[in-house]
């Protein structure tokens, strides 16, 4: 083959749209941040840990869930990132996702950290960091979805 | 009762952003016949396959149907073709699967083959995405990146470790690269340059993340008996496994650490009767998919404590001329063709064991084949 054939690319794409159940624990969390603004995580009854978010099984001993704990509404950022480059389809830069274990939950939540200077990556890392307390900012209007909780923002 | 198992050809193709001068069954082809050829084997040879892709990079749901004459030709229809796919790690499952196609007594010779065009979708990261936990998890714009870098920046808050750290893997990386013909990126790097490199996802920059690549992978296991007659440099399996973890990333946030790999690695020591890795082992390839995993699979793996990679990595161990050098190829930091990128490491593994690293070869100091036997 030589330098200058010419080699034709052929397009494809897929746009497949899909429709999960959440299911009776999700669609139960979801109903609470939307209609009473409060966070519930489920106890095991065998291990006694705070799971969340909440699932009907606790992976770790294999057992049945029913018992609903209110969690707080402050927490700690266990681990993070912020991204700083835009990727197709997902949310704009600079964004900071962060885990953040709520007051009596063992487990953390995934979710984004707002309410701080993210532009220059050298100045936020010395204020996002691991450890500090974080609280939850409601959205305005509630859709029964994680993001009725529009972000985390620093205590304080 | 299980049956030793060996690698006995090893098949590679020149990886690249688009191997645009091949379509996909081209593609696949060219590692399978760069196989045979390495163990002097025909198409009819083969008992069995074991294909894997992951769908989505390619665009094609089924890759396996599109690949299968490419395997060993269309007579691939009438043998038995497995096909398996578990995301990043496919490229580990299907040599897995292999492998107990063979250790089980089922069949004796197989080709293993794993292949991705991640140059072909105009953006890994959202098919990364679906991986995640469309309930909770999804939302926010999860991909690969984002596990990388929590894994980062926990390391950094609990052992101390710096960019420069990260960019001295990168370093380690790239120069090994160029040793190696079939690698993606092929260029010199400095720790100035890596230092300087755009911030991807705090603290990983460019230099800290793998590439997309279009790449195939193949090998052959054969049974004792057939792996002694088809080759003298068999590469024989001495232990191999597998472990899940847990399902919602925020149930593992102590990311410093990576307690699955770390009791995979025990059990996988244990079957090869392997008590001290550091010193019994003489080369290790590993899935560095950004360079904080190298670090970190380092510790898991047992070559150190816990905290303690970025101390191997300052005094040169895992260098080529160290006493464990970590990815003589340049590893997954410098050549990412998603599904096939697990199978890719053993590969390469296979073969330094086989003598047949060229630029890139270690010192066999514990190799069954090489002039020290155990």
């Amino acid at each position: 083959m030589t330098q200058e054939e010419e080699i034709l690319i052929m397009p494809g794409a897929w746009n497949l749209p899909f429709r999960h159940t959440a299911g009776r624990f999700a669609s139960r969390f979801f109903r609470e941040l939307r209609d009473n603004k409060k966070i519930f995580g489920v106890r095991c009854p065998e291990c006694r840990r705070v799971l969340m978010p909440p699932r009907p099984l606790c992976e770790r001993c294999f057992a049945a869930i029913d018992e609903w704990v209110e969690v707080g509404q402050q927490g700690t950022l266990e681990a993070f990132t912020i991204c700083y480059v835009p990727f197709l389809g997902l949310p704009p830069p600079p964004i900071a996702t962060v885990m953040v274990k709520l007051d009596g939950a063992d487990g953390c939540l995934s979710h984004i950290l707002s309410g701080v200077d993210l532009s220059d990556p050298d100045k936020a890392k010395d204020v996002v960091k691991i450890g500090m307390r974080v609280e939850v900012v409601w959205r305005d209007e509630r859709k029964g979805e994680i993001s009725d909780i529009e972000y985390f923002r620093p205590v304080g | 009762m299980a049956r030793r198992v060996a690698i006995v050809g090893v098949g590679l193709t020149k990886c690249s952003s688009h191997r645009r001068d091949v379509t996909y069954p081209e593609l696949v082809h060219e590692a399978v016949s760069a196989a045979l050829t390495d163990a002097n084997l025909k198409h009819k040879d083969i008992d069995a396959v074991v294909y894997g892709a992951m769908d989505p990079f390619d665009g094609v749901f089924a890759p396996e149907r599109w690949n299968v004459d490419a395997c060993v030709g269309a007579g691939a229809l009438n043998k038995p073709f497995i096909k398996l796919t578990t995301g990043g790690t496919t490229g580990g499952s299907v040599a897995l699967g292999g492998y107990y196609h063979v250790t089980s007594g089922l069949f004796d010779v197989v080709l293993v083959v794993a292949s991705q065009r991640v140059g072909e979708t105009l953006e890994a990261q959202l098919v990364l995405n679906t991986c995640i936990d469309p309930i909770y998890e999804r939302w926010m714009g999860g991909g690969a990146i984002m596990v990388g870098a929590n894994q980062a920046a926990s390391h950094f808050h609990f052992y101390g470790t710096t960019e420069e750290d990260l960019a001295m893997v990168a370093v380690k990386n790239y120069a090994n690269a160029l040793n190696n013909p079939y690698a993606h990126l092929q260029r010199h790097l400095t720790m100035e340059d890596c230092l300087k490199m755009r911030m991807i996802s705090w603290p990983l920059r460019l230099s800290d993340c793998c590439p997309s690549s279009d790449g195939a992978c193949a090998i052959i296991l054969a049974c004792e008996k057939r792996a002694r007659k088809i080759t003298k440099t068999p590469a024989w399996v001495r232990g191999a496994g597998q472990i899940t973890d847990n399902y919602y990333v925020g149930d593992r946030p102590w990311f410093q650490d990576w307690e699955a790999l770390s009791i995979l690695a025990h059990r996988v020591y244990s079957e090869a009767k392997i008590d001290n890795p550091l010193e019994e082992l003489d080369v290790a390839e590993l899935y560095n998919a950004f360079t904080i995993q190298e670090i970190i699979e380092s510790e898991a793996l047992g070559f150190c404590e816990p905290g303690k990679g970025t101390e191997l990595l300052r005094k040169g161990v895992t260098s080529m001329d160290g006493k464990l050098p970590i990815c003589p190829s340049g590893g997954t930091l410098c050549t990412n063709p998603i599904g096939a990128t697990g199978l890719f490491r053993i590969a390469e593994a296979a073969l330094q064991v086989m003598g047949k690293a060229d630029k890139r070869q270690v010192t066999r100091k514990h190799c069954e084949n090489g002039r020290t036997r155990r």
